[in-house]
Order: C-alpha cells, then structure tokens, then sequence
C-alpha cells in the first residue's frame, strides 16, 4: 500500500469520527506544537497522537512505521543541522514536533477515505461558488491527482523498461529527455481518454454533484 | 446557505424500442472522413463491431453515446438526439474502454465505483448499497477499500464495468474490452459480456468474442461494409483482409 492510499478499513470511534473534525483536530494540533514550543508539549502530543492511532483507532504499528520511515532523512537531518545551530533541546524539540505531525497526518488518512476528506475540501471551497468556481470540480480534481500520481510512476516505469530494452542509457540530461518526451505523449493520451470517461460518468451533472461524496 | 439536495433529474420521453439509429451520420477530424453515410438501426440484444485498425470502429462507438457528435446526420438513442439532449443520452448508453487506467478516475475500488452515482444524485445509502452489490457480483467486494492501481489488468477492466453497471444503464458501448487482456481474464470479461441483460454493442479485433451474437458490422474505411449474423460477417471480414 502507497503512501497515497493510505486508508485502513475500521470501525473504531476515529475512524467513525467525521473526516472535517479529523483535519480540524491536525490543524489545532499544528498551531498547538508552534503555539508551545516545547519539549513536554511536543513529547505529549507525540504520545498523545501514538495513543489515538495504535489504541483507539487499532492501526497497525507497522503502517505507522512506514510513514515515519518515508520522512526519516529529513528528520535525522533537521535534527542534526538544529543540534549544531540550536542545541540538542531544540533538536528534540523539532524532532518531535516532526514526528508528531507526520504520525498525526498519517492517523487522519488512515482512519479517512479519500472521498470524505475530498468531502470537507469541497465544502470549504463552497464560498467559491459566488465567483464561479465549482467544489465539485476541485474534489475531482484532488481524487485524480491521487489516482493519477502512482499510474503515471507505472507509465515511467514502462517508458524506462522500454529503453532499457533497446539499449538506452538510464543516466544523464539526455535519458531524462527521453524519458519525459514519451511519458508526457503518454500521459496527454491518458488524460483525453479520461476526460472521455468523465463525461461517460456524468461528470456534468453539476447539479446533482452538489451533494456528492457525503455517503 | 442550505445545500440544494440532490435528487434524479427529470428524464425526457423517451421511446426504448427504437433503439440506437443513426441518420445519415458522418465524421470528420478535420479534412479526414472516418465515417461516412451510416444509416442503421440498432435493435438487438448483442451487436459487434469489427473492422481493421483505423477503420472508424472506436469513433463509431464514441457516437452512439456523445462521445462524438458527427459532423453530418443524426444519431439517436430511444429517439433522444445526442446533440441535443446529450445527458439523457448518456444516463441510457454506458461506455467502457478499452484501457481501464483512463477510466478508473478515483483512487479507491468502492470510491470509484460510487462515482457515477454520485454525478447522478443518487442518495449514499442507496449508493452504498449499489456499490457493495455491484463489487460482490464482479468479486471485487474484498477489494473495495484497496487502491484501484493495485489490482491486476483483468480486475481493473472489471472494475471499470462495474463503474458503468451500477449506473444502470440501458445500453452499454464497449471499445475493446479485452485487448489488453490476458487469456483467463479476456474470458471472464467475456463471460460479463454475455451475461448482460442490456443491450450491447461491442467493438472488437477478437472474433470468438462474438459467438452467440445477435448482428456484426463490419467497418472498413469509414463504412459498413457488411452486416449479417456472426458466421457470414465475420467471413466477410476474413475475405476483406486475405485481400490486404
């Protein structure tokens, strides 16, 4: 399972929990870990996320795990380069804040489906519809760059594979030229027969999208 | 401000036993004629359409549900003109293509599945209900929250149908359905195929498909070069392309 399919089917109060009180909960816990920065804090919410998701939740570690292994670079850099500057309790202190988010982050996504979280992004761009702009749109638009992004690795992959096959080089300015001018025919053929299918699908009953995705 | 609620539009009349019927119909892109002077009458339950690469065949099932308009003449399904009333038209024709990445538009199996009926302002319990009976009759009910570019080629093609199924259409247009199909998984979407109490019209280079069809077009430069039973069209074909 990739990062970006990262939803655990449950039953647990969290994941019953609705999706906009999820992100609701990240976005105070964001503003907490800057508002306080300390390191009790910081350490609190990390036990306090790790409780929510491997307790209450009944996530398992390993996914957890994973996500963490994904940033952990970055983390082992920051904390190393805040060390050198600011100390070693300010690298605990950016470490945790870190690990806490991402873990936090992880927690929503697992216990939310795409398509509630695509939900509340739809009804917080409601205002927009006073300027023209359609919700609905921008939810599919945020459901497709999801679908999208690890099928397009796949068609880079096979892009790759292929000039493997006939002897290409896999390295330098010119691969990477190679590469995009076939991936991008590709994935430009990809998108009309999808804008095919979308209009096949009924993507233009605008308004009875209104209320889509609520289920 | 109170959500307007959804609910189903209302539907124009509509005369089912006409079928499908093209008038005249045409297609350009461009200067080039893919299709010309195709007077038809689809009635039957299970309709193929042959022919050779570029013959018109993909633009041909692109019509009969809006995909395409033609340049020239009219096609009509249950009466309804797809210019004209174009949604109506495409709630009665399904389409399912030929590669199944481009149809699959969500990131989750049962996500995806629930997404026409979303566009139709179907209620979420009745969605839910219809997405859970559609995933378990095409065996896909164990994979409903997994990512969909996960399944294998045979279970995205099937889930691509099931997409269009649960929208209940009362056609459905297949553009090589099972092309990029394996052996095991070409007989099962076959199997799907033959199962369908819709009416279906079925583009395809994979002759044995069309046993126990009902009628086969044969397209050849933009024109309908036979139309006959299964046996005759597709010798038809085969004579067509001996001479090539």
């Amino acid at each position: 399972m990739t990062a970006l399919a990262l939803y655990v089917r449950g039953t647990s109060p969290v994941h019953r929990s609705p999706a906009g009180l999820k992100l609701l909960a990240l976005a105070g816990l964001s503003v907490l870990l800057f508002a306080v920065p300390t390191v009790p804090v910081a350490a609190g919410a990390l036990a306090a996320v790790l409780a929510v998701g491997v307790v209450a939740a009944r996530l398992p570690v390993a996914l957890l795990a994973r996500q963490v292994r994904a940033v952990w670079v970055w983390l082992v850099a920051l904390a190393v380069v805040t060390a050198i500057v600011g100390g070693v309790a300010s690298a605990a202190l950016v470490t945790l804040r870190l690990l806490a988010l991402v873990l936090a982050a992880a927690v929503v996504t697992a216990t939310s489906r795409v398509s509630e979280l695509v939900a509340v992004v739809e009804r917080l761009c409601a205002p927009l519809r006073l300027v023209g702009v359609r919700p609905a749109r921008i939810g599919l638009l945020i459901a497709l760059t999801l679908r999208f992004i690890p099928l397009v690795a796949e068609r880079a992959d096979r892009v790759r594979e292929a000039q493997a096959a006939r002897g290409g080089t896999v390295r330098g300015v010119r691969a990477l030229v190679t590469l995009v001018v076939p991936l991008l025919v590709q994935v430009l053929q990809l998108a009309h027969t999808t804008a095919e299918a979308l209009d096949a699908r009924g993507a233009d009953d605008d308004e009875a999208r209104s209320g889509r995705m609520r289920g | 401000m109170r959500r307007r609620r959804p609910g189903p539009r209302a539907e124009p009349a509509a005369d089912p036993a006409r079928g499908i019927e093209l008038r005249g119909v045409g297609h350009s892109y461009g200067e080039r004629t893919v299709l010309a002077g195709l007077d038809l009458q689809l009635t039957e339950h299970r309709i193929g359409v042959i022919g050779a690469n570029g013959s018109g065949k993909s633009t041909f099932a692109r019509l009969l549900n809006g995909l395409v308009q033609p340049s020239a003449g009219q096609v009509l399904v249950d009466g309804l003109d797809t210019a004209t009333q174009l949604r109506a038209v495409r709630r009665r024709v399904g389409f399912v293509f030929q590669d199944p990445d481009a149809q699959i538009v969500h990131p989750t199996v049962a996500e995806d599945v629930a997404y026409g009926l979303e566009n139709q302002g179907v209620p979420p319990a009745e969605r839910a209900e219809r997405v859970a009976a559609v995933l378990e009759r095409y065996g896909l009910a164990g994979h409903a929250d997994h990512p969909a570019h996960l399944l294998s080629g045979g279970q995205k093609q099937l889930l691509a149908i099931a997409g269009v199924l649960v929208m209940r259409p009362a056609r459905i247009v297949f553009d090589e359905p099972t092309t990029l199909l394996d052996l095991v998984n070409a007989r099962r979407v076959a199997q799907v195929v033959a199962e369908l109490q819709q009416q279906v019209v079925v583009v395809t280079h994979q002759l044995d498909l069309l046993d126990g069809f009902d009628r086969v077009l044969v397209v050849d430069c933009g024109r309908v070069v036979a139309d006959d039973a299964p046996a005759p069209a597709v010798a038809a074909y085969l004579a067509l392309m001996a001479g090539r």
